[in-house]
């Protein structure tokens, strides 16, 4: 094949690529997009292909068959709630297959068609590919082992923050040292092996150091971020290789990614940096609120069931509780018994309720919810003030009115305003304080009617009561 | 103006076309679909599968061809895993034919 109709047909698979990601405006649209995006995918490994045909087809065929068929595998075996973690495994894979190119090509530039030994230009090239895939991986899959709750078996994975002291500066140390030693490759006369080999090992400790300080409620920023860093690793290697396909997908992923961290962050009303430097969330679960002068009022499902049914309009707010306690059946059953006695039933998404940006939706779709009865945050906030009943379920933080209160930590964070409701249910464990280890005031509204418990226990308790 | 432009230059445009193409289109989607939107960008960054081949291409396996297999594997189970799970996802958001309206 000559390179004209190598360039023309990544130049298809790439606009398929787009399209794909365009697909994704709209449920219905998405699913043809997927398809492109398959098509996109194949056109652009079959001309790959084509330009190596006479080399070893049989090796890469083999690779691609035994990697194809554990991706099968786990896209079908996995749950909805594993979605973060999966993500997270796979940007690690991406990072690491990005070094091993790199890796490759230090080793034999001439099977790229580059010169031998390379020249400077795609040295730099290939020094930033292979020192962003190698912090993608590392970093991936410390966040693949926070998300998997492997921090009980090792401290690394620890879901509250892993901090130490002189940690910025060690970091900021060790990223000068690799970028030193990336010159030090740059210049270089042979292959440069040895600058090459010891600026990856700190790559590889880097991406480590950069997650271990972030806690366990800014994992949706850190998923995003890992996203966009696999497809910057991607579009390096592309302009190693000189390969546009390599580039214009990899810069795609690399926006989309970083698109996301930043409404998560505006979400969570933290600016990028103190994310990355990390520390936030050490307080997870322990800080205790000081309630002790104040009084709630708690209610029993029943209770709870009873102020639903007479309701004509309710709107669920779930929040992260609602998927660890996997009540999402649950609430769809007691959502249609309730639409059945006419009641009008819709869901309030705030943008960090879950894991990973657009958790929730996933989870309320699988349990079958009809998507059109999912509002977002923005679009339902002006609505309250009509609502008869608002039903919160594991959410905390992101209904915490303190938000609006200027000098408190959570000033200017968007929340859904479910203290405008006329009624609010509250499920809860306990009273224990969120992610931001703050108190709410919601809790102690005089239209508040807390119902502690387990969330799948209790709506499982409201479903009975509504027959 | 005179000589051919170094394909390096040409990379730079096709970059920051791209990435402006991205910006607009990531934009565009519904928040509703952002866990898809991440598991498919997750399988069209794995197209890094074709540099890959590329690596495990030359007809002497050496080091650098093993390498390149190897990461032919890796990004094919993300190839793979990320097309089906995003298909698996967006089949959920499908309409029931019996879904209740509102």
């Amino acid at each position: 094949m000559s390179a004209n109709l190598v360039a023309l047909w990544y130049l298809t698979a790439s606009v398929c690529f787009i399209l794909a990601l365009k697909g994704l405006s709209s449920p219905e649209s998405a699913r043809r997009g997927n398809v492109l995006g398959i098509a996109g995918m194949t056109i652009a490994v079959v001309t790959t292909l084509a330009i190596v045909a006479k080399g070893r087809l049989d090796l890469i065929l083999v690779a691609m068959v035994i990697g194809g068929m554990i991706g099968a595998f786990v896209s079908r075996r996995v749950e909805m709630t594993q979605m973060p973690e999966l993500v997270a495994a796979m940007h690690s894979l991406v990072g690491m297959a990005a070094v091993l190119i790199a890796v490759a090509v230090v080793n034999n530039p001439g099977a790229f068609g580059e010169h031998d030994p390379l020249p400077r230009g795609n040295r730099f090239e290939l020094f930033v590919g292979s020192f962003v895939g190698a912090v993608t991986f590392s970093g991936s899959v410390i966040a693949f082992g926070k998300l998997a709750g492997l921090g009980k078996k090792f401290r690394l994975f620890s879901s509250a923050p892993v901090t130490f002291k002189g940690q910025h500066p060690l970091n900021l140390l060790l990223a000068i040292v690799m970028i030193g030693f990336g010159l030090a490759f740059f210049l270089a006369g042979g292959k440069g092996w040895t600058p090459f080999i010891v600026m990856l090992g700190i790559a590889f400790a880097l991406g480590v150091l950069i997650i271990i300080p972030i806690g366990g409620a800014d994992m949706p920023v850190v998923i995003s971020m890992l996203n966009s860093y696999s497809g910057w690793a991607a579009a390096g290697i592309g302009f190693s290789l000189n390969n546009t396909m390599l580039i214009i997908a990899g810069s795609l992923v690399g926006s989309s990614g970083a698109i996301l961290s930043y409404i998560m962050c505006k979400a969570m009303n933290r600016s990028f940096f103190s994310v990355i430097l990390g520390g936030f969330g050490a307080a997870e679960g322990t800080a205790a609120a000081g309630t002790a002068d104040k009084t709630v009022r708690s209610g029993s499902a029943e209770d709870a069931a009873f102020l639903l049914s007479n309701a004509e309009s309710v709107v669920i707010v779930p929040g992260y509780g609602l998927a660890v306690a996997r009540a999402q059946h649950a609430v769809k059953e007691m959502a249609q018994k309730l639409i059945a006695k006419g009641v009008s039933v819709r869901y309030a998404i705030h943008p960090v309720a879950g894991r990973m940006p657009g958790h929730m939706n996933v989870l309320l779709a699988e349990a079958e919810v009809p998507y059109d009865q999912v509002v977002e945050m923005e679009d339902i906030n002006g609505e309250f003030g009509n609502t008869d009943v608002v039903l919160v379920l594991g959410a905390n933080d992101v209904v915490n009115p303190l938000a609006h209160q200027k000098g408190s930590p959570i000033y200017g964070m968007p929340i859904i305003e479910a203290n405008k409701a006329r009624t609010v249910l509250v499920n809860k464990r306990s009273m224990a304080a969120g992610y931001a280890g703050l108190d709410n005031p919601l809790f102690y509204m005089d239209k508040t009617m807390m119902v502690f418990g387990d969330a799948k226990k209790v709506v499982e308790d409201m479903v009975k009561a509504l027959d | 103006m005179t000589g051919t432009i170094d394909p390096t230059v040409v990379n730079l445009v096709v970059f920051v076309l791209a990435v402006f193409v991205g910006y607009h289109v990531i934009w565009n989607v519904t928040p509703a679909l952002h866990t898809p939107l991440m598991s498919v960008t997750n399988a069209i960054s794995s197209v890094i599968i074709v540099g890959a081949v590329l690596a495990a291409g030359p007809s002497e396996v050496d080091f650098g061809s093993a390498m390149g297999a190897v990461a032919v594997a890796l990004a094919s189970v993300n190839v793979a895993g990320g097309f089906l799970v995003t298909k698996r996802m967006l089949e959920m958001f499908k309409k029931k034919p019996k879904a209740e309206k509102k």
